[in-house]
């Protein structure tokens, strides 16, 4: 007590000490948040982040996606992950903004299906770089309209949330891609009118498996059958002759003036070039509305009446509707919106919440498709049979949403990425984008652990995936996909989304288990006649001693009896 | 399929018709031209056809004496299910054909299951397997096996008594006679071939005993002299060379036939009955290997009571139960006997058997000294 009597604060040496967090400083404290918890992880985050924004400006510009990752080891626990896209390129007045300002973006502020969300990822990753190594975020950006490029660094000031720009430069380049031939010659590829080049440098660890940066890119090459994908990762020579050992963790000690090794390039082609549908943009459901959101729309809403207002700022409120919500809430329809105060905005909120209204549009949504689901399985993982379905868009909370599933399933050691006796894989996306981790806190895996695998021919262990060689893909697109975190690892137990996903995979068991009994039918079939073939010679041989018959004779018998076993099988 | 050639007569069955190697072989080509017939003319799935082995298809005709074999028969379609026993069937009848009739040799069932070891894939896993299409084969081609050339490895009974048997020396062909009373300790045992034996005898009448010790006392105690008996000890249900010499030797010398058993169901309905009218497997040989007019002299439930035995039983066991309900259900032969249904039925409530050896409990030679002549006085047999 008398240590706490000492050093009681008072109000005022309290208010010394209270000052704004900016939110970079807050996400610097809490990077976990971000998918900066390890070393590991980081490196796969920083991938993510590019590639996706990369994807989602591609097809908003409408272009024929291709994307280079390369990922090179400068140090023992250092690594530089460069992301080259042919993307339409970013005026340079936004680039310090895009790569160095938290929470700066365009698709926070808007309804519409994309891979990115709160704006927070890519200037995420170059503060990450900053803080691990000091050094900047180098972006090189052309855009089609100009004919020169920009090379610019940037820092983040972490107390402002700002841009500090260190270098500002115009240069003439455009992107270009390198490939590896057969023959091992790097080779380039033609050169971009448009396209936009980041790299950051950062602390990291490169281990191969299911959670690093190549499944990632292999996923996206699945689930994106549009994308050329070119994937390159140089590691020091020590660290690469260790690094299938997960324990590695980067604990070599290469010595510095080693160079990276001259790695080849990795091309995933594309499956198709059909560019996947533009999805649009829509205003929000009433019924996805939360009550300070509303109260905050009626503030800020340019009509002039609550009537308008309500049927302007919102989707699927026709005139009569927005009438009947205001009578239901005792308000005038041609009362101001900004006036409606604290206690009718109640009422409102509650109105809104009774009244019938059809479904949000679904145009908002571009899901991957049966079509292009099948063709990322068939060009990514060697198997025998591949099925897919994709549902019809469904509502949580007011947002439109559209689960897909996809199957593929391998013949068992017939693929390396599968095998009968472990669990199935189960490739998660939400918006076209690859989850690694964090499965078991997955709305997917829930829905898939529910679902009975053992009535559509595989093994299941209690409350478990399914064993088998089985691939199972699952797709949630929404124009807000309900992650469990702002690090968008795992998607919320939502019951509207589990039922749509376990109807799903539902319909693709059907399939599997049609396919299944058919293939067991044929092995058993097949061995049967194996084994009836086995004897016939003995019978032939019989025959022939018996009966004193020549050779030719003899293989008559074989031969009129093998024509037999062709039409009936001899099936009893 | 041509019939046996010989029907037996009302009482006095003949010897099995004498198949020639020539005749045997003959049926096997016949069967398998068959096959071959529908397998390259008709393009048919080749078949063949075997009369069922099993006392569902036996009817028991008590003027003929033994089951007699019914109408019903298997017919093995060439399929998955049946291609490895196709194949075998005709290995094997390309083995007797070739190795035995052709060759005029002769082998165990045990060698032929050995020499399918040479047939690869097609080999016999174990023994059953090869005696049980061997038994197919024999019904399908109604000729028994001893005449395909196999002889039989089981030990074909005992004899020891006033009979003189006269045999054929193998080298010469020459008679060779064994009086059978003067075998010391031992006894003579029953060859695997009868048919050809002949007989001198004055015995007033044959006493089958079904376990050895008990025929060890009978002959220590010369008890075929005190009775003028011919004693034959069949340890265990009695084989088929068994069956034949009993049935020649008694209807040669017109002797009369009682069979002495355990008293238990096994005693009843396998030893007992199979001696009298033959066996459900082998029922297409039956009308040689019987012996119609043997009747059943003990031990039967009522002598437990009748000879104050009740404390030398043993309680049925689980399987002597379910042997004498199938017995009573399925059981031509039980099924045509009131007085044997009875003696089950009897056994059944009372639930004991009884041994051959029980009678020691009134002294070792009550069986011989009271037992045997009080049974034989009375007469009280059962059918």
């Amino acid at each position: 007590m008398a240590r706490s009597k000492q050093s009681l604060a008072t109000a005022e040496s309290m208010a010394h000490s209270q000052r704004e967090i900016s939110v970079s400083e807050f996400f610097l404290k809490n990077r976990h948040l971000l998918g900066f918890d390890n070393p590991r992880k980081a490196l796969l985050t920083a991938v993510k982040e590019a590639v996706d924004n990369s994807l989602d400006a591609c097809d908003e510009a409408g272009i024929l996606p291709e994307i280079s990752v390369e990922i090179t080891q400068t140090g023992v626990r250092r690594f530089r992950v460069t992301i080259l896209d042919n993307g339409p390129g970013i005026v340079r007045a936004q680039i310090p903004k895009i790569f160095a300002k938290l929470l700066y973006g365009s698709k926070f502020h808007r309804l519409r299906m994309s891979r990115g969300q709160q704006g927070i990822g890519i200037s995420a990753a170059g503060m990450y770089g900053q803080l691990t190594t000091g050094t900047s975020t180098i972006i090189q950006s052309k855009i089609k309209s100009s004919k020169v490029a920009h090379h610019i660094e940037v820092q983040i000031d972490t107390r402002s949330n700002k841009p500090t720009i260190l270098k500002d430069e115009e240069l003439s380049w455009h992107p270009q891609f390198f490939t590896t031939d057969k023959d091992g010659m790097a080779q380039l590829s033609k050169e971009y009118a448009h396209g936009t080049c980041v790299s950051i440098e950062m602390e990291a660890a490169y281990i191969r498996g299911k959670l690093s940066a190549d499944e990632y890119i292999k996923q996206c090459a699945i689930v994106n059958p549009h994308l050329c994908m070119h994937y390159r990762i140089a590691l020091l020579e020590a660290n690469s002759a260790a690094n299938g050992s997960d324990k590695s963790q980067g604990a070599q000690t290469p010595s510095a003036d080693k160079k990276p090794m001259d790695a080849a390039w990795i091309t995933f082609e594309r499956g198709t070039r059909d560019l996947p549908k533009q999805p649009q943009e829509i205003k929000p459901h009433p019924h996805g509305v939360e009550l300070g959101m509303l109260m905050q729309m009626l503030k800020d809403t340019t009509a002039k009446t609550l009537k308008s207002a309500l049927s302007n700022d919102f989707s699927r409120v026709s005139d009569r509707a927005a009438v009947e919500i205001c009578q239901r809430a005792a308000l005038d329809p041609k009362a101001r919106p900004t006036h409606i105060a604290h206690r009718e905005s109640e009422a409102l909120f509650k109105a809104i919440g009774e009244a019938k209204l059809m479904r949000p549009p679904t145009d908002c949504l571009s899901p991957i498709g049966e079509e292009q689901i099948l063709a990322g399985l068939k060009k990514e993982i060697a198997a025998d049979f591949y099925t897919a379905a994709t549902r019809s868009p469904e509502v949580y909370r007011g947002n439109p949403f559209q689960v897909e599933v996809g199957i593929a399933y391998a013949r068992p050691d017939a693929s390396k990425e599968v095998s009968a006796e472990e669990p199935a894989r189960v490739l998660r996306f939400a918006n076209k984008v690859p989850l690694l981790y964090m499965g078991g806190a997955c709305a997917m895996i829930k829905a898939v652990t529910g679902v009975n695998w053992k009535s559509y021919g595989l093994a299941q262990p209690r409350d478990a995936v399914p064993l088998g060689p089985v691939v199972i893909l699952i797709h949630i697109a929404s124009v807000w996909v309900p992650f469990t975190s702002e690090s968008k690892e795992a998607i919320a137990h939502y019951p509207e989304i589990i039922r749509e996903m376990t109807f799903a995979l539902q319909e693709c068991g059907r399939r599997l288990s049609v396919f299944l009994s058919r293939r067991r039918r044929q092995a058993e079939l097949e061995r049967k006649k194996n084994y009836i073939e086995m004897y016939l010679p003995h019978l032939a041989l019989g025959l022939r001693e018996i009966l004193a018959l020549n050779e030719k004779e003899e293989k008559q018998i074989i031969t009129k009896l093998h024509k037999m076993l062709e039409r009936t099988h001899l099936e009893t | 399929m041509a019939k046996t050639k010989s029907e037996p007569e009302k009482t006095k069955p003949a010897a099995p018709a004498a198949v020639t190697r020539k005749c045997a072989s003959g049926k096997i080509v016949a069967v398998a031209q068959d096959v071959y017939t529908d397998i390259i003319r008709k393009t048919l799935r080749p078949t063949m056809r075997f009369p069922i082995r099993s006392l569902s298809n036996v009817k028991y005709d008590p003027k003929k004496g033994h089951f007699e074999i019914l109408k019903k028969v298997v017919t093995r379609t060439l399929s998955y299910n049946t291609v490895k026993t196709f194949a075998q069937s005709m290995r094997l009848m390309a083995t007797t054909k070739k190795d035995l009739l052709d060759k005029n040799d002769i082998a165990g069932k045990r060698e032929i299951y050995y020499n399918s070891k040479s047939w690869g894939e097609c080999r016999f896993d174990e023994q059953p397997e090869s005696d049980s299409l061997l038994d197919d084969m024999e019904a399908m081609l109604a000729i028994n096996r001893e005449q395909l050339g196999y002889i039989p490895e089981e030990r074909g009974g005992e004899v020891t008594g006033p009979v003189t048997v006269i045999d054929r020396d193998p080298g010469t062909g020459g008679d060779i006679r064994i009086n059978c009373e003067k075998l010391g300790t031992g006894a003579w045992s029953i060859p695997s071939q009868v048919e050809h034996l002949r007989f001198e005898s004055k015995a007033k009448f044959i006493l089958a005993i079904e376990t050895a010790s008990l025929f060890q006392r009978l002959v220590h105690h010369r008890y075929y002299e005190s009775a003028n008996c011919i004693l034959v000890s069949m340890s265990g249900v009695p084989t088929r060379a068994c069956r034949r010499f009993i049935r020649r030797l008694s209807d040669d010398k017109d002797l009369p036939v009682f069979a002495f058993t355990d008293g238990d169901p096994y005693g009843y309905c396998n030893i007992y009955r199979t001696l009298k009218v033959g066996s459900g497997q082998a029922a297409h040989i039956n009308q040689f290997f019987c012996v119609p007019r043997v009747h059943y002299l003990g031990v039967t439930p009522q002598d437990i009571l009748d000879y104050d035995l009740e404390d030398a039983t043993h309680p049925l066991e689980e399987n002597d139960v379910k042997r004498a309900k199938d017995a009573l259900k399925n059981d031509p032969f039980i099924r045509h006997y009131k007085e044997w249904q009875a003696a089950l039925n009897q056994m059944l409530t009372m639930g004991v058997r009884i041994e051959q050896q029980a009678f020691a409990k009134h002294g070792l030679n009550y069986v011989l000294e009271k037992y045997l002549p009080a049974k034989l006085k009375k007469g009280d047999f059962l059918p």
